[in-house]
């Protein structure tokens, strides 16, 4: 495993009560809709946006008598993301029912996995700047079924429901409490959704719904965190409250940091945490009792008898171990080590596998630094401010690498690099060709820059003798010659040749 | 030939293929009888355009030579099974008016193995009842009658014992979770049996208890059962818990030799009052099987006891959460709303209305048995029962037991209306001798052997090794041959 073994622990976020210092202490569920064409236990279609109700089957709608049947997909793809997360595979798991009534729920129950989930431990390492990362534990991953959606703003006196996302498939990704503050909390989704979307088992869209998380918010007074993590017995730390549904990321550190401000208020007033699930607010930047332990519904857990417990091979789980793309922090590192790019340089080429892989093809046979700095500077600055994607770049990854290419072999110089770039990405083509076609190319024949340098020296004598005074000023000939030559002769050559010229 | 409906499926089949008679003149005598059986109220809904046009497509295959198994043959089909297009409500009031857009696998089977549908027939409401008497549709009558008393055919398949018995069709569909193919079957003298949990595919059929419910035949011989059963039977891939295993040729089992085989006696299924004409019935069916070659073993299934109070947990734990979907929202029933009433009026007043008595209860029994605090108690201690009840029969199979023989029913059928102001728990006794063999996933069947001083029929069930249906139905047939139980209601309907 790659790791990062000399990165410290973040400190944890401190807030200042009235009466003293306060520590947060934070745990995830995310749920995250698997990636997959049909549902987990129908045959029905799982895309988004579709007219509503239009992807249902008998069984999603849960009509007499029909059954679930399983999705292998699903199932790869939970065991993906386990071997992603390096966690334990279950080759046996096994599905329970969760019952509750709610119209956007047909079966009256969602079929989830409690007691046997697919993946086990697993852990993910959350870096939060250079050297400093946090190891946070995963609890569990179990696969279970979404609800559907039900309308309430359609109808004065009526509520609609569109079954379209009932059925599709989640994963619940479930941490440990090792998040200890609302920056820590986003970059924990953040590199979740991250490895997901490298995985391809996750597309992480969360305004689509398709990445949700709820929030499990707790303060204690420092020092009680780590006798938890001593003991990992729970008594050390606060009552939690759980904020639901949570879809951005800047939601997530709002609430978290109103929650555990309540929760302070609370407690140095001499209250009690109640525990029970809330949900934030963002119009008015608050969390809000959403229902109690006492009104918590009694889900009546029982095994699911319509399926069989799910036993899947290790020589199953091996095959699609095998077959795994290369990680983030994997990814990370071989560009630290093979390109020799900063930590900051590598993290960006890497935050998304597509970015990455754009990067790879540039830096092929050619310098990696410099192919980084195109990439990252020019290529991404400029699709930035032009809200495009690297999906949407009309400058092929072929063609910046070209562009580099031209630049190390000393074919262009930097400054028309820039102008060779503006042209591929506004009107396209070959930039090799485009450099001879147009007198790009950069002038590297002595005797052309001889000549320039000697008429710029003739031409001058005052400042000839200044030079020899105060050899600094010899620059201000390369300048003149560099002018002169329309930005085409090669800097490095008539430095030399200034420098020798003007005998110093 | 009159009365074509009286055939059993095997001698139809031969006449049929001999061209002794079209599989149009016996649907006709079939929808004729039924015509004339009201009283009955065996057939809740009927399909005489469907027979027709199956039958008369049936001949077609006759005629071509290639009659598949059950050609031509008119069945009747518990309205637990969903039926494409035709009413199916499993006897209750919430799925009134549901007709589904889909085809159950086993009744897809038995169509296309060219059987012909005349209708759908009478049940507990849900399958749950022992009596028929939960139904939404009134009461199944029993064709057996005493002293003028009307008696219940059974339950849960009560309208396919009463229609088998009253040769209303050839033979009926059934489904048992507890008991309600063989006693119903036991009540009436016929044939029923349930086999191994897995062997029959549940998809499209309405689920009671999903961990114990298979749906098996009726019919008016072993022979019938065995020739039905391995139609209804197969691989199904849309039920995850159906068996990928091939199904033998039942019928080529019955070869009429059990000489050898260990037949158990269980001790634990001599309950304390039991009759004793149910006693003395045990009695002669061990001597037949006795007597045909058998070695009869006395032995012990110690769980017993625990099995009907494990039952009535798993069952209804169930049913509360397979029952969930009947909410009114996208089918069936929904109750009328008044100003201001939401969501939570409309689930109390749609499953108040829609569901009966004896589904209520068990909804409740099995939310109680599931929530918070008691799982541990009731749900988790009758897994563990019923993982006890599945080990004393492994351990008989283990000792070279090869078929159990039982009472059927701890009586012979009761008058209709003889239990209405009952405590639940004396209707529930009726499963005494059938609930292990769901908990325990294994088949059994109950054959007529005898009539009792009544002049009612009363039943035996054996019990076999799980995926072994074929040899059961060969000692069934046995005891079928020896007890010579041919006697049949006088029609009085």
């Amino acid at each position: 495993m790659l790791d990062h073994p000399r990165a410290r622990s973040p400190e944890p976020k401190v807030i200042a009560g009235a009466k003293s210092d306060w520590e947060l202490v934070i745990g995830l569920e995310v749920h995250a809709q698997v990636a997959s064409n049909a549902k987990l236990f129908s045959g029905a279609s799982t895309l988004f946006g579709s007219e509503p109700n239009s992807n249902v089957a008998f069984v999603d709608a849960a009509m007499p008598g029909m059954l679930p049947v399983i999705n292998e997909y699903c199932v790869a793809q939970a065991v993906r993301t386990g071997l992603g997360l390096k966690a334990q595979i279950n080759l046996v798991s096994a599905f329970d029912r969760k019952n509750y009534f709610y119209p956007d729920l047909p079966q009256g129950y969602q079929i989830s996995q409690l007691y046997q989930p697919i993946v086990g431990e697993g852990e993910i390492i959350v870096e939060m700047g250079p050297g400093v990362a946090r190891h946070v534990r995963i609890e569990r991953i179990h696969l279970e079924q979404d609800a559907g959606k039900s309308i309430h703003d359609m109808d004065p006196t009526m509520s609609f429901v569109d079954l379209n996302r009932t059925g599709v498939a989640l994963m619940e990704i479930v941490s440990r409490p090792d998040i200890r503050g609302p920056e820590e909390a986003a970059a924990y989704v953040a590199k979740l959704r991250q490895i997901l979307r490298y995985l391809g088992t996750c597309d992480g869209n969360m305004q689509n719904g398709n990445l949700r998380c709820d929030v499990n918010v707790s303060v204690c007074k420092p020092g009680a965190y780590e006798k938890y993590q001593e003991t990992q017995d729970f008594s050390h730390l606060g009552t939690r409250c759980e904020i639901k549904n949570m879809n951005s990321m800047r939601f997530i550190q709002q609430a978290i940091d109103y929650e555990a401000r309540r929760q302070i208020a609370i407690v140095e007033d001499g209250g009690k945490i109640i525990q029970e699930t809330r949900l934030y607010d963002p119009d008015k930047g608050e969390t809000r009792s959403m229902r109690s332990k006492e009104e918590a519904h009694d889900y009546r857990y029982f095994p699911c008898p319509d399926l069989l417990p799910l036993e899947i091979e290790q020589a199953w789980v091996d095959a699609i171990a095998g077959a795994m793309p290369e990680l983030p922090d994997e990814k990370k590192l071989r560009f630290i080590n093979d390109f020799g790019l900063s930590d900051y340089d590598a993290g960006v080429l890497t935050a998304e596998a597509e970015n990455a892989a754009y990067f790879e093809k540039v830096a092929e046979g050619t310098d990696g630094k410099l192919a980084a700095n195109w990439v990252i500077n020019e290529l991404f600055g400029r699709l930035k401010k032009e809200g495009h994607d690297i999906g949407e770049s009309p400058v092929s990854p072929e063609q910046l690498g070209a562009i580099v290419r031209l630049i190390k072999a000393g074919d262009i110089s930097g400054k028309i690099a820039k102008d060779l770039f503006e042209i591929v990405y506004t009107e396209g083509g070959d930039p090799a060709e485009i450099v001879t076609a147009r007198g790009m190319k950069q002038v590297t024949d002595t005797t052309a820059i001889e000549a320039m340098v000697d008429e710029i020296i003739a031409q001058n004598p005052a400042q000839v003798e200044k030079a020899k005074e105060n050899p600094k000023l010899a620059g201000w000939f390369t300048g003149q010659v560099l002018k002169a030559s329309g930005g085409k002769a090669n800097p490095a050559a008539v430095t030399e040749l200034v420098t020798r010229k003007l005998g110093l | 030939m009159s009365a074509l409906n009286e055939l059993t499926i095997s001698a139809a089949r031969d006449a049929l293929r001999a061209g002794e008679l079209s599989a149009v003149e016996l649907t006709e005598d079939c929808l004729a009888a039924i015509e004339g059986a009201g009283a009955l109220n065996a057939f809740v809904h009927l399909t005489p355009d469907i027979a027709r046009a199956q039958a008369a497509a049936a001949d077609l295959r006759i005629k071509a030579g290639a009659a598949p198994s059950l050609c031509g043959i008119p069945l009747g089909i518990k309205d637990l099974f969903c039926t494409k297009g035709v009413p199916s409500q499993a006897a209750s009031n919430i799925l009134r008016g549901f007709r589904p857009e889909y085809e159950s696998t086993v009744t897809q089977n038995l169509w296309d193995a060219g059987a012909v549908m005349l209708g759908k027939l009478n049940m507990d409401e849900f399958a749950m009842g022992s009596s028929n008497e939960t139904a939404c549709y009134g009461n199944a009558v029993n064709p057996w009658k005493v002293d003028g008393r009307q008696l219940t055919p059974g339950g849960s398949s009560g309208g396919s014992a009463a229609a088998v018995a009253a040769d209303l069709c050839l033979a009926a569909t059934g489904t048992d979770t507890g008991g309600s193919i063989r006693q119903p079957a036991a009540f009436t003298g016929i044939v029923g049996i349930k086999p191994t949990y897995g062997r029959v595919s549940r998809w499209g059929v309405v689920a009671f208890a999903s961990s114990l419910d298979q749906a098996g035949p009726m019919t008016k011989s072993v022979r019938d059962a065995a020739i039905m059963l391995a139609t209804m039977a197969s691989h199904d891939p849309k039920d995850s818990t159906s068996a990928d295993l091939a199904v033998p040729d039942f019928e080529a089992a019955l070869t009429g030799d059990i000489r050898g085989k260990k037949i158990g006696i269980p001790r634990e299924y001599r309950m304390d009052g039991m009759p004793a004409e149910i006693e003395a019935l045990w009695a002669k069916g061990t001597a037949m099987l006795k007597d045909a070659g058998a070695e009869i073993v006395d032995i012990s299934l110690p769980h017993t006891k625990y099995a009907l109070p494990a039952y009535y947990v798993v069952a209804p734990a169930e049913a509360s959460s397979n029952l969930a979907r009947y909410d009114g929202v996208r089918y069936g029933h929904r109750a009328k709303l008044g100003a201001g009433d939401g969501i939570t009026e409309m689930y109390e007043r749609t499953r108040a209305e829609g569901f009966g008595k004896e589904v209520q209860r068990r909804v409740m029994i099995g939310t109680y048995v599931l929530s918070a605090g008691f799982y541990d108690a009731y749900y988790n201690r009758a897994r563990k029962v019923r993982a006890l009840i599945k080990r004393d029969f492994d351990l008989a199979f283990a000792a070279g037991i090869d078929a159990i023989l039982t009472p059927a029913t701890p009586s012979s059928a009761f008058g209709l209306g003889e239990m209405a102001n009952a405590d639940p728990v004396e209707m529930y006794l009726n499963d005494v001798f059938t609930v292990t063999v769901n908990l325990a996933g294994l088949p059994g069947i109950a054959v007529p052997v005898a009539l009792d001083a009544k002049g009612l029929p009363m039943g035996l069930q054996l019990i076999g090794r799980p995926w072994a249906e074929g040899d059961l139905l060969n000692h069934a047939y046995v005891l079928e041959r020896a007890a010579g139980f041919v006697s049949k209601p006088g029609k009085w309907w």
